[in-house]
């Protein structure tokens, strides 16, 4: 397919023509626009049925106008003629309303971008039965092992547009499911969750039994004292823990000073075995290929080998500094600038199993929760264990622990990493989806143990 | 609206629904930013659009759509009982409601100066001004301030035969002062942190908040906290201000008094809640002297929380959430109510916007003013925290640890010396257990949380919380720096 039904190229495109019309009438000398649809539908379940069950269907056309380097920008989902001119008109209105910006650049040259293909019409087109049926034989997996299940599985599709007076044209489009299950017993629980583009390539019976044999394996947990451990952190819990550092990995974060990368950038910060590239093209990516403004997305090199290297830049970034900007800025007006989205770390070649094996003593953590920043130079996060904590002895789990918070700065963690698994497409709840390892860490620190 | 709402009705009702409502919204914004000096934001925004919800041989089913033609409500109520009858598929019980009444009513929240009447250049000259008061500070490395305006109007209909016309007007504000030195980044914030304040008012609530004239000392004391003693680790007296005190009401008490919550619903995602059902009326929650309420109605004050209605079409109501320290009510929406055995919702079901289903969320959940005098509460050899700098509870919300932008250490009941990285971590019961005293109404702040996060697709709403300052005894204090 070239395009999706819920909002074609050509509608874009007249969309435009009428924004564009209107804001010219108005005053404006330059248009810039973002047109996003959405169809989605989620099937939530919980105590073993289904209790919640929606759909919901929007478009946004959102407008910038520039006037005589000064800008504002209106939205509207009102996508008829009258709509569209009203809300040109009120970006024109806003942006009269301020003084000049010697920095305002214009919009966005027109620019050629990459394809990339993510839309599966199966995906676009799963039904409520058939969620629903997928549903049912999770919660038979859940009641063959007197669980209680919980979760979701969430289907649609969607579409991203940029058109701009300038002539740029960008558009994107894809479909994502997502099945995410926890379930529990009395006095334990386990969880797995999976994000991607095609449904056909998610077994939520698989997940249900994976998440049931985590419960299983965790009952009855007992207490280990606070303190520094090794952990074995598994896709999920890498990604809501290192997702938190991304948007300091910003030009506009750094000239902010608001950045853990001031005074570090060059310097080997990390383990040598660190390699983190920003790559939107990566197989187990997803996102458009141009950013907020209109710049076709770039491969970046964050870290190599412990050294942070390239630095996202927005193009008013970019202009400041004399160099090229490298696809990573939010719609302007803004205030954090830009950010790498598309994270892909260089995973080991240890599996899960390997990386248990080879720890004496140590913690298994399958997910974290409620990430929070302590610290903002020296990257301190807190937040909790959840949904399946063990306890690692001689090599083997060995069962169950109850949950524990943890004080841990990112820097430490990236500095402790003993050994990884291959990387792949992890979900969770705290961050951005991230191609990540599981990681084996060194020193992690635990500060509390969660009561009963 | 109305006439909107009671044509998707009608499309559902056509259907013979067990019970269908409505939801028409139209939702108005305005966001206005400044950073060092520069505009960072200006921004507006319009929607509309409808909600359908469906209750069809004992399962629901939800459909929204900005389609408002008759034939987009028709598609749309369609779509509602496709879903519906697809729940069925994994249904263990039918879905019982609690009963409740039709009301025919039309609100309008009070809005003394309408903030979409105040220009946008008297937003950027206010917001400027406060910028250049804190940028005098030289240690002050990154100024940000900035405004948020949002007006709702809601109509809700319901085959109860209930029509009501809310509309809903908020305003926010504030800034923060950031101070890069060193190894440290130090933050300082006006009048909370993460926005300012957010009150259910019109532009009179950033009139009343007189941003510039706190500008100068925000912008001190970012600087000052670099050279600050760090805060110790152990346990001491904590005395925490009245916004600081509203948040972690709001995590250690509003959320786990979700019914949801506790019943399961949020499992996979919010989690559950300590606050088991066998815990109502038994469990001692707080020491005597804290009284806690959820309380949605106008007198309550002007929270974000505040309304006439909820979501469901049940009226505001007051709930005492802890009497006397005593756990005696939950946060319920007409299904969980019935669940429990309880004779009718006390009306917590909210929705983010047209588009989503309402859920259980918090109202204005407020601990109710002390009778110590402000002297009495800072009386203590002990630290005291003000404006929060971040939060984390687990999931049955009952292990939390908060840290906030700055501290004093108490000698006497006096400020002795400013402490940075202040931060303190405990149980839910224990610390509430340990509320050794708390000011009077002439402290009382209703604080407004316009950022809470419940519910897949997730759903964010605003929320209010009144507290005044209070003392804890013996609280563990500073853990997040150790080891």
């Amino acid at each position: 397919m070239s395009e999706s039904e819920i909002l074609t190229r050509n509608e874009c495109r007249r969309l435009f023509d009428i924004a564009w019309s209107a804001a010219r009438q108005a005053g404006a000398g330059e248009l810039e626009m973002l047109a996003g649809a959405h169809a989605y539908a989620l099937t939530r379940f919980a105590e073993n049925t289904i209790h919640q069950n929606v759909c919901e269907r929007r478009r946004t056309v959102s407008i910038r106008a520039v006037v005589d380097r000064r800008t504002a920008r209106a939205s509207t989902n009102r996508l008829d003629e009258p709509g569209i001119r009203e809300a040109a008109g009120r970006a024109v209105a806003l942006a009269k309303a301020q003084e000049p910006d010697p920095e305002l650049l214009p919009v966005a040259a027109p620019a050629e971008y990459r394809d990339v293909d993510r839309f599966s019409p199966s995906t676009a087109q799963l039904t409520p039965a058939e969620r629903a049926e997928a549903i049912a034989g999770a919660i038979e997996i859940a009641e063959e092992a007197s669980q209680t299940a919980a979760g979701v599985y969430s289907s649609g599709e969607s579409v991203e547009a940029l058109v701009n007076s300038r002539g740029a044209f960008g558009y994107y489009f894809d479909t994502n499911a997502t099945f995410s299950v926890t379930m529990m017993l009395p006095d334990s629980s386990g969880w797995a969750k999976a994000s991607k583009p095609d449904c056909n390539i998610i077994d939520p019976a698989a997940l249900a039994r994976r998440a049931s044999e985590k419960a299983k394996a965790s009952e009855k947990p007992f207490e280990i004292a606070p303190g520094r451990y090794t952990v074995i952190l598994e896709p999920a819990a890498v990604q809501d823990l290192l997702g938190q550092m991304f948007p300091d990995f910003s030009a506009t974060a750094i000239r902010d000073r608001r950045s853990f990368l001031n005074e570090r950038l060059g310097q080997r910060i990390f383990g040598g075995n660190i390699v983190i590239v920003d790559d939107v093209y990566h197989p187990m990516q997803s996102g458009p290929p141009f950013d907020g403004e209109g710049v076709p997305r770039r491969i970046l090199s964050l870290v190599q080998n412990g050294v942070v290297r390239d630095i996202p830049y927005s193009r008013l970034a970019a202009s400041r500094t004399g160099v090229e900007p490298t696809g990573h800025g939010f719609p302007v007006p803004n205030e954090m600038g830009e950010a790498p989205e598309n994270i892909v770390f260089e995973g080991g070649t240890s599996s899960l199993e390997d990386l248990i094996a080879s720890t004496p003593r140590g913690v298994l953590v399958t997910r974290v929760w409620y990430v929070r920043e302590v610290d903002p130079y020296e990257k301190i996060m807190t937040g909790l264990t959840r949904d399946g904590t063990f306890l690692i002895e001689d090599g083997r789990v060995v069962g169950g622990l109850r949950n524990m918070r943890f004080n841990e700065s990112l820097i430490d963690l990236l500095n402790n990493v003993e050994d990884m698994t291959p990387a792949e497409r992890a979900a969770g709840e705290e961050s951005i989806d991230m191609v990540v390892p599981a990681m084996k860490v060194g020193g992690f620190n635990f500060t509390e143990v969660t009561p009963r | 609206m109305i006439r909107t709402a009671a044509e998707a009705l009608d499309a559902a009702a056509r259907r013979n629904p067990d019970y269908a409502d409505v939801r028409a919204v139209e939702t108005r914004t305005r966001h206005v930013s400044t950073k060092n000096g520069r505009i960072s934001g200006l921004s507006s925004s319009e929607s509309a659009g409808a909600g359908i919800r469906v209750l069809c041989a004992g399962s629901w089913g939800f459909a929204a759509t900005d389609d408002l033609s008759p034939g987009g409500l028709e598609a749309c109520a369609a779509l509602a009982f496709e879903i519906a009858r697809a729940s069925g598929r994994a249904r263990r019980r039918p879905v019982v409601l609690a009963p409740e009444e039709k009301y025919v009513a039309e609100w309008i929240s009070p809005c003394a100066i309408d903030p979409f009447g105040v220009s946008v250049e008297d937003n950027l000259k206010l917001l400027l001004a406060v910028d250049d008061e804190l940028r005098r500070e030289q240690g002050v490395t990154l100024a940000e301030t900035s405004m948020d305006f949002v007006r709702e109007r809601q109509a809700f209909v319901s085959t109860l035969g209930s029509r009501i016309d809310q509309t809903r007007t908020w305003s926010g504000g504030g800034y923060s002062a950031t101070s890069f030195r060193g190894d440290e980044i130090q933050r300082r914030s006006y009048p909370n942190s993460f926005g300012g304040q957010f009150q259910l008012k019109g532009y009179e609530l950033i009139e009343e908040l007189k941003l510039v004239d706190a500008a100068p000392r925000v912008a001190s004391e970012a600087a000052a906290l670099h050279s600050a003693a760090q805060c110790p680790e152990g346990r001491f007296d904590l005395v925490l201000d009245s916004s600081q005190l509203g948040l972690q009401i709001h995590e250690s008490i509003g959320h786990p008094a979700e019914l949801d919550r506790v019943l399961g619903s949020e499992a996979n995602f919010a989690g559950m809640s300590f606050l088991t059902l066998d815990k109502l009326d038994n469990l001692k929650y707080g020491s005597e002297i804290v009284n806690v309420v959820a309380d949605a109605r106008p007198e309550h004050g002007p929270g974000l929380g505040t309304f006439a209605f909820d979501d469901e079409g049940v009226p505001a109501q007051r709930t005492d959430i802890i009497r006397g320290g005593l756990f005696t009510g939950y946060l319920m929406s007409r299904e969980t109510a019935a669940r429990i055995g309880k004779p009718r919702s006390n009306g917590c079901m909210r929705a983010d916007g047209w588009a989503r289903v309402p859920i259980i969320r918090m109202t204005n959940v407020s601990l109710l003013p002390g009778e110590q005098s402000i002297e009495e509460v800072f009386d203590a050899d002990g630290i005291y925290m003000e404006t929060n700098k971040s939060w984390s509870i687990d999931d049955r919300r009952y292990n939390f640890q908060f840290g906030c932008e700055i501290g004093w250490e108490l000698r006497n009941g006096r400020r002795v010396r400013m402490l940075k990285n202040p931060s303190y971590s405990g149980v839910s019961t224990e610390f509430w257990n340990s509320c050794a005293a708390i000011a009077g109404r002439d402290h009382w702040m209703l604080w407004g949380t316009p950022n809470c996060g419940k519910g897949q697709p997730e759903q964010v709403i605003g929320t209010g919380h009144g507290a005044s300052p209070a003392r804890f005894s013996n609280v563990k204090i500073g853990s997040a720096y150790s080891g």
